[in-house]
């Protein structure tokens, strides 16, 4: 790890303050991917501007429509919330699988959001949620936030502060993980949600994206079988040494179908 | 002779105190005065000429105390990497041994090579110079593919041997197996791989050099299996230091599973800039570092074919292999896909004849070595899925077909036509034993109800033998060992009565310190909580040939049983003096020396005492102390075995295949501590089990780039990923060693690759399918239930 300046800010204007100013400035929440990538020497950030600590942006508040959720607030937090697993069970199940015990007692929400990995688990959830990014300036939707490998909507030394999930009618994620890493080969996240329905991908593309053809099959008959012969064209997933792009594909349409027959059966609200 | 703590007990491991509460002593854990700090620069290139290496112009940097390279080396005289056999091909050729540099010189042949060594006060300076160390290279083609690699227009990686071609060695009898083949009812055959894997202790490997200028010594602390065969091959070989000036130590060691018995360029590198700079010198490999730079295991493609009668009698087998050798020749590798592997096509069956041809080659790969089983998995995996091939097609029942070729319990001793004769064992009597536990018959069942739920499922059998206990030094000589083969152990009786024990085994998570322990307590009547292992250390232990090849048991605890044979028939002597009785009248047992059919005794500890204070001592015919030392040579390997059954459900919508049961019933000789050998064996059935369903080690095939290069990508088996096991012995005894024992090591892996793809195969048999490479990983197993159901469809 090469030397960096290591700042704690005390609130968030100081925190935006300090990233535009610096040099190369990366934010410190939990540091999963961050540290990990310095460690390696992959990167090496002059400034580390450390948000952890920062008031306000931990926390989850659940209101009449919606789960508001800190950036900070670490994956255990969410899993383990009474509240979340009331009213978004789908989300609670999510964060209490993503990588292990330590991970989930470090990671936060908006660091793997901003850090859109396209094998990570939260982005289905936030897309397929139909989630609002709140960050220091202003709000974005999750529809126009995914936008590429590692790559999002926000703006250099742009900062989220929370994100709004409307809680749906009903929403299922089931994840097929990497037998080597455990991350999301692929996992499919299905939400009935007041502005319809929506299916979320993450793992097999670049990053996540909704699968608008088995949205509009599920908007006509919600069931497994209303699946059936729908899919995601391979060209463009992902391939590599333990999947190939048409076994992505494929795996798409198994887990979608899963998440579906969870809903279905009641097995997630 | 027995003791509350002796062999059989199934005694809490004594090491475990100290590794469960953070007291362990590792190399990496070890800080010596004026230690800098080494970190290796290493290719990124598979294959590439070395244009320069600016050395000078980070020898300015932070800390930085020197920089070395392949150059140095030569300047300095220092040898390659020796090999530790060589194995003789057809009509009596060599194989060829390149020079293996300790770092490159001139060209890199796999990426991960040492091609420079940089020192600094801290870890952090030596990687900053390292980093900025700039290496101008010249890349070349690579020859990455085993098969690729013997194509005439490959890239070769030593101009002095063509084709990349280390070796054509050849077993068996071709002549009389063609003429077993001619008058067949039935051929049974298969082409398969055997996957590569990359081998992971929990320890990754580290070591220190120190040299004393003050008197000349120098000492290695080092990850290693067996620290005394470091000694002399660096020593004598590498570095030219006198022996007794050299002493190895291999403190604890976090998991070895044979990949820590090979002399590493890195201990060569530390133990000689040492004596460079003055200075101990330190290195500790990173886990990713480790892929790079740890030999790998497996990686054969082979042909086989198997001759029946029309009753299913295996009647002859025809095995072609290709073995990866990787770049160069580490410690065993020539060893492993030959004597290891051929000579164990015979498997537990009385197929009487054979013929086996073996090419060796050489690729822009990492050196590829002995790996838990080391050849045995490998020919465990072509015999037994051959077997399940041919029971399919002549519609024998696959137990049934096994019992009709099994070699009887009778019949042993038993020659086999590849050089071996198993010395005991009784394989249907496992067989019958496994079929039982795993209940074999109710399999249909069991079947029908993952059905309903929408699952394959398939169950899988092995029976299966293997050689260990390494080695009759004589047979190895002629095999091409370079080095005895015996183990030394020497009990010194302190003159309390207590004992410290020093073997040349080493353990690094057998628990020879609990087990070797209970040997002596069972021999001498002493718990073990009054005796102590000592091992690991050259300049406290007499000598050792090492821990590897399931051999610590079966050659170093029977050279302990032979010293304690000595410690008695001197206690003997002294019990005698001391109780006025003939020598001959005196028996030892229950930790007393006793006059035959009296009351008369006198207990271990008086017989300690009198030995250092001989006060009343027969000192003319007999020195004081009780102090004895064994070497000991085995006539033959060992030969365990057993029958493994594993069953699996898959999921064809994903592919994903779980292995829902799993039954191993091995004969491992007399067993010393049963939940050690039971953790042996669990431990070696994941490893298997790893093999079969989980690791793969992928180079990509033009640039010779590891693409599982971590943790993320190379898929090691989890808790979670096994079943709870059901283990049981069927023991028949070493006929030839003193203790009985066979060794455990090892079982688990030989059995478990070929049991599980058995299942995998059976459960996906109604598809036409007859085999499947390993491992069976969703994406695989996927790709052939689809495309097996695409032609279905098409049909």
């Amino acid at each position: 790890m090469k030397d960096f300046v290591y700042h704690r800010p005390s609130s968030l204007d100081e925190a935006t303050g300090l990233l535009a100013g610096a040099e190369d400035a990366k934010l410190l929440a939990g540091g999963m991917t961050l540290l990990p990538t310095m460690k390696q020497r992959l990167a090496m950030p002059s400034d580390i501007i450390d948000i952890s600590g920062l008031s306000g942006l931990s926390g989850i508040t659940v209101t009449a429509d919606s789960v508001e959720i800190g950036a900070a607030t670490k994956h255990a937090a969410v899993a383990s919330s009474a509240e979340v697993q009331a009213v978004i069970p789908a989300l609670a199940k999510l964060a209490g699988g993503i990588g292990d015990p330590q991970v989930r007692n470090r990671g936060t929400m908006g660091g793997s959001v901003a850090n859109s990995d396209p094998a990570a688990d939260y982005p289905a959830a936030v897309l397929g949620l139909g989630a609002t990014i709140v960050t220091d300036r202003r709000s974005i939707d999750a529809d126009s936030f995914f936008t590429g490998l590692f790559e999002t909507a926000l703006e250099e030394d742009e900062i989220i502060t929370k994100i709004v999930f409307p809680i749906p009618e009903a929403a299922a994620y089931v994840k097929f993980p990497s037998p080597a890493s455990r991350y999301a080969l692929v996992g499919v996240f299905v939400a009935k949600t007041k502005g319809g329905l929506r299916v979320a991908v993450t793992g097999a593309g670049p990053c996540a994206f909704r699968a608008t053809d088995f949205e509009t099959a599920l908007a006509k008959e919600f069931s497994p079988t209303a699946l059936a012969g729908v899919t995601v064209p391979a060209d463009g997933l992902n391939a590599d040494i333990h999947a190939d792009a048409e076994y992505r594909a494929h795996l798409v349409g198994v887990t979608a179908r899963r998440a579906v027959a969870e809903i279905a059966n009641g097995g997630a609200a | 002779m027995s003791s509350a703590t002796g062999i059989g007990v199934p005694l809490r491991r004594k090491e475990d105190k100290r590794f469960l509460t953070g007291r362990g002593n590792y190399v990496a854990d070890m800080k010596l005065a004026g230690m800098v700090q080494a970190v290796f620069v290493r290719s990124p290139h598979a294959h590439a000429l070395i244009k320069g290496i600016d050395t000078a112009s980070v020898m300015g940097m932070d800390g930085v105390v020197a920089v070395l390279t392949g150059e140095d080396l030569a300047t300095d005289g220092v040898g390659g990497i020796p090999c530790g056999w060589g194995i003789t091909g057809k009509g009596g050729v060599a194989m060829k041994e390149p020079p293996h540099p300790a770092m490159a010189q001139g060209k890199v042949r796999h990426a991960g090579e040492a091609v420079a060594m940089v020192m600094a006060e801290t870890l952090e300076q030596a990687r900053e110079a390292a980093e900025a160390l700039v290496v101008d290279y010249d890349p070349l083609p690579a020859a990455v593919g085993v098969l690729d690699a013997m194509h005439s227009s490959a890239p070769q990686l030593f101009d002095d041997v063509p084709g990349n071609l280390c070796y054509d060695w050849d077993v068996g009898n071709e002549r009389a197996t063609d003429a077993a083949f001619a008058k067949a009812a039935h051929i049974s055959s298969i082409s398969l791989v055997n996957n590569r894997l990359i081998p992971n202790a929990m320890e990754p490997r580290a070591a220190i050099g120190e040299f004393n200028p003050g008197t000349g010594d120098y000492t290695l602390w080092t990850t290693s299996q067996n620290p005394h065969v470091i000694k002399l091959l660096m020593g004598n070989f590498v570095l030219n230091i006198p022996q007794h000036k050299l002493r190895v130590v291999a403190p604890d060691v976090g998991g070895g599973f044979g990949v820590k018995s090979f002399h590493y360029p890195e201990e060569t590198l530390v133990t000689w800039a040492s004596s460079k700079i003055r200075r101990p010198v330190k290195w500790v490999c990173e886990r990713s570092e480790g892929f790079l730079s740890d030999a790998h295991a497996r990686d054969h493609v082979t042909t086989a074919e198997l001759a029946l009668d029309e009753d299913g009698k295996f009647l002859g087998l025809r095995v072609k292999t290709v073995a990866n050798m990787g770049a160069y020749l580490s410690t065993f590798g020539p060893n492993i896909p030959s004597n290891l592997y051929g000579l164990l096509l015979a498997g537990v069956y009385t197929t009487p004849v054979i013929y086996c041809e073996v090419k060796a080659v050489f690729t822009n790969t990492l050196p590829v070595d002995a790996y838990r089983g080391a050849g045995r998995p490998e020919a465990t995996f072509v015999l037994e899925r051959l077997v399940d091939i041919a029971a399919t097609e002549m519609g024998i029942a696959k137990d049934e077909i096994r019992r009709r070729n099994i070699i009887p319990k009778e019949a042993y001793p038993y020659q086999t036509p590849v050089i071996m004769e198993y010395d005991s064992g009784d394989p249907a009597g496992c067989l019958d034993k496994a079929l039982e536990a795993a209940d074999w018959a109710g399999f249909a069942d069991r079947k029908a109800a993952s059905a309903a739920e929408g699952k394959l499922r398939g169950i899988g059998l092995c029976t299966y033998i293997e050689a260990c206990g390494l080695a009759p030094s004589r047979i190895a000589g002629r095999l091409g060992a370079r080095a005895g083969l015996y183990e030394s152990a020497a009990i010194r009786v302190h003159p309390t009565g207590d004992i410290s024990v020093f073997t040349g085994s080493h353990t690094h998570g057998q628990g020879h310190e609990t087990t070797f322990a209970q040997i002596v307590s069972e021999q001498l009547g002493v718990p073990v909580d009054k005796i102590d292992i000592v091992h690991g250390d050259t300049a406290k232990v007499q000598f050792g040939m090492g821990t590897y090849a399931s051999r610590s048991l079966a050659v170093g605890g029977v050279a302990l049983a032979k010293a304690g044979d000595k410690i008695i028939a001197k206690g003997k002597k002294i019990a005698a003096h001391m109780l006025e009785a003939s020598e001959s009248d005196i028996e030892f047992g229950g930790g007393e020396f006793r006059v035959a059919g009296t009351d008369r005794a006198k207990s271990f500890a008086e017989i300690a005492l009198a030995a250092y204070v001989p006060h009343d001592y027969p000192l003319e015919v007999m020195e004081p102390g009780l102090e004895e030392q064994a070497f000991y040579d085995p006539v033959n390997f060992t030969f365990p075995g057993g029958a493994h059954i594993a069953e699996v459900e898959i999921d064809p919508e994903t592919g994903v295949v779980d292995l829902v049961a799993y039954t191993a019933v091995d004969d491992v000789g007399t067993v010393i501590n049963p939940l050690v050998v039971d953790g042996q064996i669990h431990g070696g059935i994941a490893q298997g089990v790893g093999q079969a369903l989980f690791e793969n080690c992928v180079y990509d095939d033009e640039s010779g780039q590891l693409l599982s290069g971590s943790f993320m990508d190379y898929c090691m088996p989890r808790a979670d990923d096994l079943p709870r096991m059901t283990v049981a012995t069927h023991i028949t005894a070493c006929a030839h060693n003193a203790l009985g024992v066979k060794g455990c090591g090892e079982v688990g892996t030989i059995g478990s690759p070929a049991t599980v793809m058995n299942a995998v195969v059976d459960a996906l048999a109604h598809l036409g399918v007859t085999h499947v490479d390993m491992p069976a990983s969703p994406n695989r197993i996927w790709r052939i239930i689809h495309n097996a159901q695409s032609a279905m469809a098409a049909e």
